[in-house]
């Protein structure tokens, strides 16, 4: 019954979406604005049947209702209450619904927090989002009901994969999510600007804070997507530029410079037609990683739950979305021509070339990942692209971002001068390479020439932000007044700058001074790496809620000391005899210890042991939360938070209401 | 500079930077392409000596070799027409088994594939695409579809009959 419940919801949701789309289309194009005010309310009836539908699916996971087949697919009786209900995003189904929930979420968002804005534009914004909340409705009532029953039903379920039933999993997915579905609404305000065919930088300053808020979700999604498969795939990787991780990163990268370009907009009235564009981009790729993920055609190490016949829905879906925008935007484009012109050495000048690189490198990345596709398609035999070939690409074009954030953004709107920039630039620069160079030859017990480059860099990008704050404290009467005057907006860029400089620090030193073995060990024996050794105690059996386990008790010792016990278990899962490694880890700021057991090499008690000493490894997560902290201080500033009657009272005096 | 002048400097050095970028990916591209073979390629002669790529088969039952002293292993992989033998140092994944299919990156080396990376699908019902296609190719999937998984069978099934379980459950993914 609740099952029922469930899909009717979805089809009375759908059936808002419809009047969500096409009503406020016709009207704000005939110009009844009854028409369009009928957006916010059917927006808002439809997120509350989503929800509905959502929380039905989510209680037939809970009472291990094994009448519906997906729950059957995914869930099982012995799966603790938590798991059960990240369950329900742990496959097709159910993910798809969360993506149109998490749709019907921001949608509900704009409907209530943009009054501000005028109500055509609005309505408009509404029904695009409306239109592809279409879209996702359809392919799952179509292709992938989650609602769908068996009969006779079963009376055990398959259970999640083994993989699956970790935190990180439970928070990563809906956080990628948000990101992706965050950027429709920064699409659905490019669509529905060339619609209206008004490209001013209006429309840039609406869509500011939704896409920062979609960039910090996408981010802390990617970083903790990072995290998990570090711990739970037990090799300890952070990054296998797998496509399915690439398929994350191409939105991240191309939204990036969306937030940059948005900026050079808004203050400027610069690159209309690129941030356009961009936006347009940034939710291609959004669903392209969404078809890339489910549909099948990729080999990629992490392909849960895919079907390549739904794969051509999604192909379909993705054709006409990106066709329609390109088709509106080659009909638009030629009206809205930035009247400005732009002088390279300012900040305009540095945002283009912060855009130039973001794309540069989604557009390589984007390559590499579908490359292998088109090589099959054309039948010129099965290739995969392999991690140097990121590597090759990434590295080199990383750096000239790491050099020139902090110069950009000291750099003046419209016009400045090498003599002036470069004033400000010699100081922290000296600083840099001395304290830069330094630090390699105190921290390390070896220098490397990367490390001493990324040291370098890591201060530079600090002080290069910190500079900014500094030039608009200095020669003020009251400083702490001119730190309380700086927008937050202000102190959100220099964050999230200055988590590149965390991140870059994190990468280099991680992959330059990590020491990974794999090696046989008898129990009581220890293995050395530089100043730590690893003592394997011994091996156990312990039983789990839904598993077995053998279990290998370490203990991590620092030049003879003991620092932490550490434990991994090697499980083998109730349902579906599915075997998962579990590593043990002892995290530190400046270092992780890793340990994973391997297989029973002998009867004496040998294992085969996998052990890891990797150095600076939680500084690649920190700086992404960094970045993700600046992008959300950014978001909140509060000239974004103006209140209906400021708005009006300011729309008043310029005259463009 | 006349703005024409100007406009033409500026076009020239976009298709300049653009084709700059176009050739350094194109080689980054060629010195990291793993092709794919299989084993019966192998055997046949296609695959380079010395040069890195992928090998994707079975896991045949009975053939795995472990060295009590270190981490070798020796395993072949079947395509259920040709066999060969892959020789690997290390830790195998969790997913790795007989009857299992998996893709190995590495190079040939003289009669045997040395592995640097085998890698085995996170989902115990899955089979990798190339390795499919491989069967496929050599007519014996089905054949190779129900040896691999024995243990292919929805849970409450095994304890109590429950017709329904095994249709809607049943394992489309490797198609």
């Amino acid at each position: 019954m609740i099952a029922e419940i469930g899909h009717f919801a979805l089809i009375l949701a759908l059936c808002l979406a419809v009047i969500q789309s096409f009503v406020p289309l016709i009207g704000a194009h005939k110009g009844y604005s009854s028409w369009v005010q009928v957006a916010s309310p059917a927006a808002l009836g439809q997120t509350l049947f989503i929800t509905i539908s959502f929380f039905c699916l989510t209680y037939v996971f809970l009472v291990d209702d094994f009448s519906v087949a997906y729950a059957v697919r995914q869930s099982n009786t012995e799966l603790p209450d938590m798991y059960k209900i990240s369950a329900v995003w742990g496959g097709h189904e159910g993910s798809l619904l969360m993506w149109v929930w998490f749709l019907a979420i921001w949608t509900a968002a704009v409907a209530l927090f943009s009054r501000t804005m005028p109500l055509i534009v609005r309505g408009r914004v509404i029904a695009v989002m409306g239109l592809i909340s279409i879209g996702f409705l359809l392919f799952m009532l179509l292709t992938s009901n989650p609602f769908d029953r068996i009969f006779p039903a079963a009376l055990e379920g398959r259970s999640l994969n083994p993989l699956l039933q970790d935190i990180g999993l439970i928070i990563h997915p809906p956080m990628l999510y948000m990101g992706y579905v965050g950027f429709a609404v920064a699409f659905a305000f490019a669509i529905a600007a060339m619609i209206g065919g008004k490209l001013d930088s209006a429309w840039a300053k609406w869509s500011r804070p939704w896409t920062l808020i979609a960039w910090v979700f996408l981010t802390v999604g990617i970083a903790l997507g990072s995290w998990w498969a570090y711990y739970e795939l037990g090799w300890g990787g952070w990054w296998f530029w797998d496509p399915v991780e690439n398929a994350s990163f191409m939105p991240w990268l191309i939204g990036t410079a969306l937030i940059h370009s948005l900026a050079a907009t808004e203050k400027r009235g610069v690159f209309k037609a690129w941030t356009v564009l961009l936006a347009v981009f940034a939710f291609s790729l959004s669903l392209l990683g969404t078809f890339l993920v489910r549909s099948g055609v990729l080999t990629s190490v992490h392909a849960f739950a895919n079907d390549p016949e739904r794969g051509i829905f999604i192909l379909i879906f993705l054709a006409i979305v990106v066709g329609g925008s390109l088709a509106l935007y080659a009909w638009r484009a030629p009206q809205i021509r930035s009247a400005v012109k732009v002088n390279m050495l300012s900040r305009e000048g540095g945002l283009l070339i912060n855009n130039i690189l973001f794309v540069t490198i989604a557009a390589s990345i984007l390559l590499g990942t579908l490359y292998p596709l088109a090589m099959d398609a054309l039948g010129a035999g099965k290739i995969s692209v392999g991690p140097p070939y990121f590597d090759a690409l990434f590295v080199p074009l990383t750096i000239p971002v790491a050099m020139l954030l902090g110069v950009a953004a000291l750099a003046r709107w419209k016009q400045d001068s090498f003599a002036r920039i470069g004033n400000k630039l010699v100081i922290p620069f000296v600083i840099s390479i001395v304290v830069g160079t330094a630090l390699p030859f105190t921290l390390l017990e070896e220098v490397k020439w990367g490390a001493v480059v990324a040291s370098i860099l890591a201060v530079w990008i600090t002080l290069t932000s910190l500079q900014g704050i500094i030039d608009r404290v200095a020669g003020k009467q009251n400083k702490l007044q001119a730190l309380r005057n700086t927008p937050r907006g202000f102190y959100g860029m220099t964050f999230a700058h200055m988590g590149v400089g965390v991140f870059v620090m994190g990468i280099t030193i991680t992959t330059l001074y990590s020491t990974e073995k794999d090696i046989r060990l008898v129990q009581g024996d220890s293995y050395d790496i530089g100043e730590y050794s690893f003592v394997l105690n011994s091996v156990a059996t312990v039983k789990g809620p839904n598993y077995r386990a053998t279990e290998g008790r370490f203990t991590a010792l620092y030049q003879g000391q003991e620092i932490s016990q550490l434990r991994s278990q090697k499980r083998l899962y109730n349902a579906g005899g599915m075997p998962m490694t579990e590593a043990g880890i002892d995290a530190g700021f400046w270092r992780d210890l890793y340990v994973s057991l391997g297989e029973e090499l002998d009867s004496n008690g040998a294992w085969s042991v996998r052990i890891y000493h990797k150095p600076f490894i939680r500084w690649i997560w920190l700086g992404a939360l960094i970045m993700a902290f600046g992008g959300l201080l950014a978001a909140t500033d509060k000239r974004y938070r103006k209140t209906v009657k400021e708005a009006r009272a300011e729309d008043a005096a310029v005259g463009v209401a | 500079m006349t703005p024409r002048q100007k406009r033409m400097t500026f076009v020239a050095m976009l298709i300049a930077g653009v084709g700059v970028f176009v050739y350094l990916i194109t080689q980054a591209l060629n010195e990291n392409i793993n092709h794919f073979y299989s084993p019966t390629d192998i055997v046949e002669g296609k695959a380079p000596q010395n040069h890195s790529f992928r090998i994707g088969g079975l896991v045949v039952a009975g053939s795995v070799v472990r060295d009590t002293q270190s981490l070798n292993i020796a395993f072949d992989l079947t395509d259920n027409t040709n066999n060969f033998t892959v020789n690997y140092e290390g830790i195998l994944p969790d997913l790795f088994r007989e009857g299992q299919g998996i893709v190995a990156t590495g190079e040939l080396k003289g009669n045997v594939f040395v592995a640097e990376e085998v890698l085995a699908k996170h989902d115990e019902n899955y089979m990798p695409p190339e390795v499919a296609e491989a069967l496929k190719k050599s007519g014996k999937y089905e054949a190779a579809k129900n040896m691999e998984h024995p243990e292919n069978v929805p849970v409450g099934q095994t304890a109590n009959p429950a017709p329904g379980a095994a249709a809607p459950v049943s394992n489309e993914e490797a198609k």
